[in-house]
């Protein structure tokens, strides 16, 4: 196995990684998406720019109410992290069942985002959790509402030649939240996966990945149940997938009976 | 490019394609052909190796990217003729029958016993659920992990130093 | 003689160049001016070949030489090693597998090759593959045996149009079957696909062909359960080149359960090779490759009919099967479904008359052959399938109603072995014993008042049984030629004392994880009554061993071990003419016992290691006796080895999803002696594994042309750690009563019973709920399950 030839370049900050950029190729951040693929020869990018090592891109702080997580900082970092654990343990939780522990050790959050694979994980955490991506570009920096970014399968409202560069999360007291996750059997993705908020005040936001062709935000699921209703069916105007592990029809059972499981968990 | 990676203590400096693959790199480079390749898919952990102390899959990883970093292969594992007592263990308990998943096996494994020291089954076999064997049914590798974790103290676990060989203690320098 | 070792735990031998990296895999072996192949792919399950252009790839830097069907025309496809007659006297039909398909002709299964690219690295190889442009015109295809014989099915080989490679009867005949199942009270009948599974060696084949001009002579290094029926196979009927002039050697093997059986293409092809371009060439498969053209196992369309009276008593087996053999026959495939399959329908029960109908059919899809069990589990699976479900339909309780049928306990000689309906006689066996022993381990009566408990929730309980009983060691050669093989399966041992009383042993049979070079030496080492550290085994050479059948079919130690011991015995044999004459006795004086010859009643006596000294240095010796202390051996077998066992899996099933999660395997079984408990232990751990992989996890799945849709890791379920329980194993020591070990075998009965255990447990699980499906489809998916509860 070995990819189309490419032109390797290593960035040093995320300026640097832009201009790169603009010359054409694409980010390679843990490239455990982009190498698979590439060594499959399903993607023949021209050049990578590695911006695995760019500081600017890692770390985890808060910033008044919100969680800032670097773009690069990768799912075991984030599962790992003891700020993560207390201020948002739904991406501790979310993290810790992405793939085996070597994924964990290379993938980044940034990475998975700008992937947008159905079926991955991050999607419906940074859903549910109400995030906003920041990316830079050539004209600088701007702020991407997690419920904008997602445009269908495997695309995203991010520009060629623009970086992921964190994303930030808004943290309230006295919130809970969970992620429950079916997963495939062999690739251990999602087959349905199911992230709720729950605010102090018992409002709701609940999101899936998995389910339909792009992640989504169930909007009428989270207005029945906003409004003290039953949840009803879910990925109502949603297309579906339907694969060798599950049917349209499965997949949907499944998706609600694991939104049962995720509100019993936030009960 | 070039590139230079401390391997199992020795700073080894070649010219590879910027495309190829960490383990290629390891095997075919280096002839460290204990680090195996099973999957197309980054699925099946037979090339597991550290990168800076922490298991990856070096199908997944660009010899450019570990350009600058310390990689520790099953061929370094035991230092000064003495063995990781996961070696021990994967020979005590038969956790190996043809042995073509075992370096990764052990190596994901060292990685960890080193975060984890005292895993319970659960959590061996989560942490394994990254790496495929066909052989054994995992049963005799659990048990394996286990007596590695009974058998050595959590400290000689946790520090690598003590049973790899990812110090540089040589410079050799080869150019291809 | 000593007995310091047979029946020991050994911590194995190979182990220490496996755990440091210093296993030597065929991939991990260059030569000096070695190249690299990569194959061009048929990316249809069936089409035709237009026309090849190879001028791009041609001029990619590093190439060496491209072939194409065309410049491989002259070399013979690769043969099948089995041949079963149609019913009506019909010769098999017996398209062989073209190394390359030239242009006219079509490719039959998605990865049949095309072209063959050569150059100086793998990755310019796999760059240049790219730029072959194959003109293809794709033309419909079948994939499922039962739709291949339909009446407008896509037809797989012109010259067959109904896709039957052969059909088959066995058993009582049909007439008296059908009376007795005319009387039943009651008949159980399920209709079932055994799925096709992939075997999954976690080594992808490899294969290096070097040519060396000054002796004429070839090498081929093969990842191979048994190199010198490769050899055989491949200078006789491929090649045509003659057999003393290549050499073929497998060395470390990365796995195989049988999918290294067999001979390739690309073994041959890479040989060729490297003649016509005069450097070493290898060639590795991919992951993806190996889903394509590694020969896949099972896969039959069954119907299935028990007739029991109103006792529970079985009157009748009645079976019809249609059973997929690929595009082509490999190697052994024919013997499968039948002579390893239909011999099998006895199980342990007494049923008096058994009729098995066989149609085994040829579609756009790669070989089926062997795999792990091969015939064994599907006519398992059949067997115990019947009768978990015979007994809910009955209401009887599963246990009670196989004690009632098994054939009763017999040892093989003070009770004769025991003649089955379908030609086999057993050897020995005790099957209540160890089904009351796997009951004892499951606690059965809490089980049923836990079950019952469990019901009333939304986590169902299920337990399934499965007793088995196999034929291993597969062998005599009379009868295996009576029955169609085309080889002996014998095996070849060589013991060879060297004058300071170190010995070399020198086996036909192959490891490719089974723990040979461990286990073997135990034997040598107490037969001799001399150290471990003496004896070393030598194996998977043609040029250093005379000649190997190969490690397949749980034969090893009953046949190859078997073949040690003849050689062991005559070295004895001359080592106590020796002896007798230093020590100036008769011969019958002596006794041998702890590595010396003792003249009984006295302390007089002399070591192994002195008359092997003297073997080779023969000043002071016997008149008329030839110097040396070197045997070899060739042992036939008197019949096959009938294993047994009990399997009994614990399943909880979600009700709300469908999702299965195996609790508990309990596995008791009885494979005869036991050289090394350990390493027949891990011999059961991964047959469960791979069984309860195909019952719950594992599958190919076709899509209506002909394409696998699970080709990879990320879509095909293997089983992996976190999947399965710790396993419950016991055993039963029933000794093998005709050959010197007792050893019957226990490389595939893990794999055998398991399967069967399993899928009746989520049965057993849905019933206790108040559903009554009599069959889920192989792998048990959650949807599949969640489908038979709504
Ligand atoms: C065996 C295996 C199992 C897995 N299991 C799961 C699972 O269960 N759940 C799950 O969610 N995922 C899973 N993954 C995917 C994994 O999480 C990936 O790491 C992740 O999808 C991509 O992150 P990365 O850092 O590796 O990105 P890369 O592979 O480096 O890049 C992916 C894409 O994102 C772009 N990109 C990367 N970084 C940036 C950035 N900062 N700004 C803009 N674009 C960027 C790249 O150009 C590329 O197009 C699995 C992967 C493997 C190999
Ligand atoms: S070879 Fe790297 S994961 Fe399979
Ligand atoms: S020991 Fe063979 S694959 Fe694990």
């Amino acid at each position: 196995m070995i990819t189309y030839p490419f032109e390797y370049k290593r960035a040093s900050s995320v300026a640097e990684a832009v201009s790169m950029l603009a010359e054409g190729g694409k980010a390679l951040s843990g490239g455990h998406s982009l190498i698979p693929s590439m060594k499959l020869r399903l993607n023949m990018p021209d050049a990578l720019v590695d911006v695995g090592r760019i500081p600017e891109l890692k770390g985890i702080s808060m910033d008044g109410d919100e969680l800032v997580i670097g773009a690069g900082s990768t799912h075991a970092d984030i599962a790992d992290s003891q700020l993560v654990k207390e201020k948002l343990s739904l991406f501790a939780e979310g993290a810790a069942h992405i793939g085996d522990p070597a994924v964990r050790s290379r993938g980044t959050i940034g990475g998975s985002l700008a992937h947008a694979d159905p079926s991955a994980d991050w999607p419906a955490l940074v859903l549910a959790a109400n995030a906003t991506i920041v990316v830079t570009g050539p004209n600088g920096e701007r702020s991407i509402p997690s419920t904008d970014f997602f445009t269908g399968l495997f695309s995203t409202a991010l520009n060629d030649d623009e970086l992921i560069t964190k994303i930030r999360v808004p943290v309230s007291a006295g919130s809970k939240s969970t992620y429950q996750k079916f997963a495939q059997p062999a690739s251990r993705y999602a087959l349905v996966g199911c992230a709720i908020v729950k605010q102090a005040d018992g409002q709701v936001s609940v999101a899936f990945s998995g389910v339909s062709d792009a992640p989504f935000r169930d909007t009428d699921v989270e207005k029945n149940l906003n409004s003290g209703q039953e949840a009803g069916p879910v990925g109502k105007g949603q297309s579906i997938m339907s694969d060798n592990f599950a049917s349209e029809k499965y997949r949907v059972h499944l998706a609600s009976v694991y939104l049962q499981r995720a509100l019993e968990a936030v009960a | 490019m070039q590139v230079e990676i401390n391997v199992n203590g020795k700073a080894r400096k070649a010219e590879v394609e910027d495309r190829t693959l960490l383990v290629y790199f390891l095997r075919d480079t280096l002839q460290l052909t204990g680090t195996h390749v099973g999957c197309d898919t980054s699925s099946c952990g037979a090339c597991t190796v550290h990168l800076d102390g922490v298991a990856v899959k070096s199908c997944t990883l660009l010899a450019a990217q570990a350009d600058g970093c310390s990689v520790t292969t099953i061929e370094g594992m035991a230092k000064d003729g003495e063995m990781h007592p996961l070696q021990e263990g994967f020979r005590e308990c038969h956790g190996l029958q043809c042995g073509y998943c075992t370096p990764g096996m052990i190596m994901t494994a060292a990685d960890l016993l080193k975060r984890t020291p005292k895993p319970s089954e659960t959590e061996i076999r989560f942490a394994l659920e990254g790496n495929i064997c066909r052989c054994t049914g995992y049963h005799n590798i659990v048990k394996a992990i286990q007596w590695a974790a009974e058998n050595t103290a959590a400290p000689m676990l946790a520090d690598s130093h003590l049973w790899t060989n990812d110090v540089v203690v040589e410079k050799v320098v080869e150019t291809e | 003689m000593s007995n310091r070792y047979i029946g020991e735990s050994i911590k194995r031998r190979e182990d220490k160049r496996f755990i440091t990296g210093k296993g030597r895999y065929t991939d991990d072996i260059v030569l000096p001016g070695m190249l690299h192949a990569h194959f061009v792919r048929s990316p249809y399950a069936h089409a035709r070949v237009v026309g090849i252009d190879l001028e791009e790839a041609k001029a990619m830097p590093g190439v060496i030489a491209i072939y194409t069907g065309d410049d491989v025309a002259a070399i013979n496809g690769v043969p099948c090693g089995w041949q079963v007659n149609f019913r009506n006297g019909e010769t098999m039909r017996e398209p062989k597998h073209p190394m390359l398909i030239p242009t006219g002709s079509t490719a039959k299964h998605v990865g049949d090759a095309v072209a063959v690219v050569i150059a100086e690295t793998k990755d310019s190889a796999i760059d240049a593959a790219e730029l072959v442009m194959v003109e293809w015109e794709e033309l419909p295809a079948v994939a499922a045996p039962a739709d291949a014989i339909l009446p407008d099915a896509p037809k797989v080989h012109e010259q067959f149009p109904d896709n039957k490679a052969f059909d088959w009867t066995f058993g009582n005949p049909i007439e008296e079957v059908d009376a007795a199942m005319e009387k039943a009270a009651h008949i159980t009948e399920l209709e079932f696909i055994n799925q096709r599974v992939v075997p999954n060696a976690m080594e992808p084949r490899a294969y290096i062909g070097s040519y060396d001009e000054t002796s004429d002579k070839y090498t081929l290094y093969t990842s191979t359960q048994n190199p010198h029926l490769i050899r055989l196979l491949m200078c006789a009927f491929v090649l045509g080149i003659p057999e003393h002039k290549v050499r073929v050697v497998g060395p470390d093997v990365g796995g195989g359960f049988g999918s290294k059986i067999y001979h390739y293409t690309e073994e041959a092809l890479v040989t060729w090779a490297s003649k016509q371009i005069g450097q070493p060439v290898k060639w590795t498969s991919d992951r993806s490759e190996a889903f394509l053209t590694d020969a896949h196992g099972r896969d039959h369309a069954t119907k299935a009919e028990m007739g029991f009276d109103a006792d529970g008593n079985i009157v009748g087996l009645r079976i019809k099967t249609v059973a997929n053999m690929g595009a082509y026959l490999s190697t052994f495939a024919p013997a499968v479904p039948t002579y390893l399959h239909g011999t099998l329908l006895q199980g342990l029960y007494t049923t008096p008359k058994i009729n098995i109908d066989m149609t085994c059919v040829f579609t756009h899809t790669v070989a089926v052959d062997a795999y792990r069990g091969a015939g064994r589990p599907e006519a398992t699976y059949l067997l115990e399938r019947l009768m978990d479900l015979a007994a809910l339909e009955m209401g009887r309780d599963p246990a009670e109603l196989r004690f009632q049928n098994f054939i009763p306990p017999f040892d093989g000689v003070e009770q004769p072995g025991y003649q089955t309906q379908v030609a086999l006689q057993y050897d020995s066996g005790n099957y209540e014993a160890v089904l009351k022993r796997g009951l004892e381990m499951l606690g059965y009566e809490n089980f049923r008042a836990e079950q019952a408990e469990a019901a009333k929730t939304n986590k169902i309980l299920g337990v399934g049984f499965s007793t088995y009983v196999e034929a291993c060691g597969i062998a005599p050669s009379a009868v295996v030629g009576a029955l169609g093989a085309r080889a002996g399966l014998f095996e070849s041992a060589q013991v060879r004392v060297q004058p300071t009383g170190k010995v070399s042993v020198f086996t036909g049979s192959h490891s490719h994880g089974q723990g040979h070079e461990t286990t073997f030496v135990q034997v040598v080492a107490d037969k001799l009554g001399i150290p471990m550290d003496d004896v070393d085994l030598v194996h998977g050479d043609s040029d250093t061993i005379a000649f190997g059948m190969g490690t397949y079919g749980s034969r090893s130690l009953a046949v190859g071990g078997s073949a040690i011991v003849k050689s062991i015995d005559k070295i004895l044999e001359k080592g106590a003419k020796i002896a007798a004459h230093k020590l100036e006795c008769a011969e019958g004086d002596l006794e041998y016992a702890e590595g010396k010859w003792t003249v009984k009643g006295t302390d007089k006596s002399i070591g192994f290691g002195d008359v092997a000294l003297t073997a080779y240095v023969p000043h002071v010796y016997p008149a008329g006796l030839e110097p040396g202390l070197d045997f070899s051996s060739f042992y036939d077998p008197a019949n096959f080895t009938y294993p047994f066992g009990c399997h009994i899996a614990v399943v909880e099933v979600d009700k709300e999803t469908g999702k299965v999660t195996l609790k508990r395997m309990i596995a008791v079984d009885d494979v005869g002696n036991v050289i090394n408990p350990m390493i027949v232990d891990g011999q059961i751990h991964g047959g469960l594994a791979q069984g309860i992989g195909q019952a719950l996890f594992e599958g190919t799945i076709y899509d209506e042309n002909g394409q696998l849709t699970n080709g990879s890791y990320m879509d095909y379920c293997m089983p992996r750690a976190d999947d399965l329980p710790m396993f419950e194993t016991d055993r039963q020591v029933t000794p093998c009563p005709h050959n010197p070990l007792g050893v019957k075998g226990a490389g595939e009965a893990g794999a055998i019973g398991s399967t069967p255990a399993v899928v009746n447990a989520v049965i057993d699980a849905l019933w206790s709920a108040g559903h009554k499906p009599k069959d889920i489809l192989m792998p048990l998916t959650s949807e599949r399950v969640w489908e038979a509860m709504n």
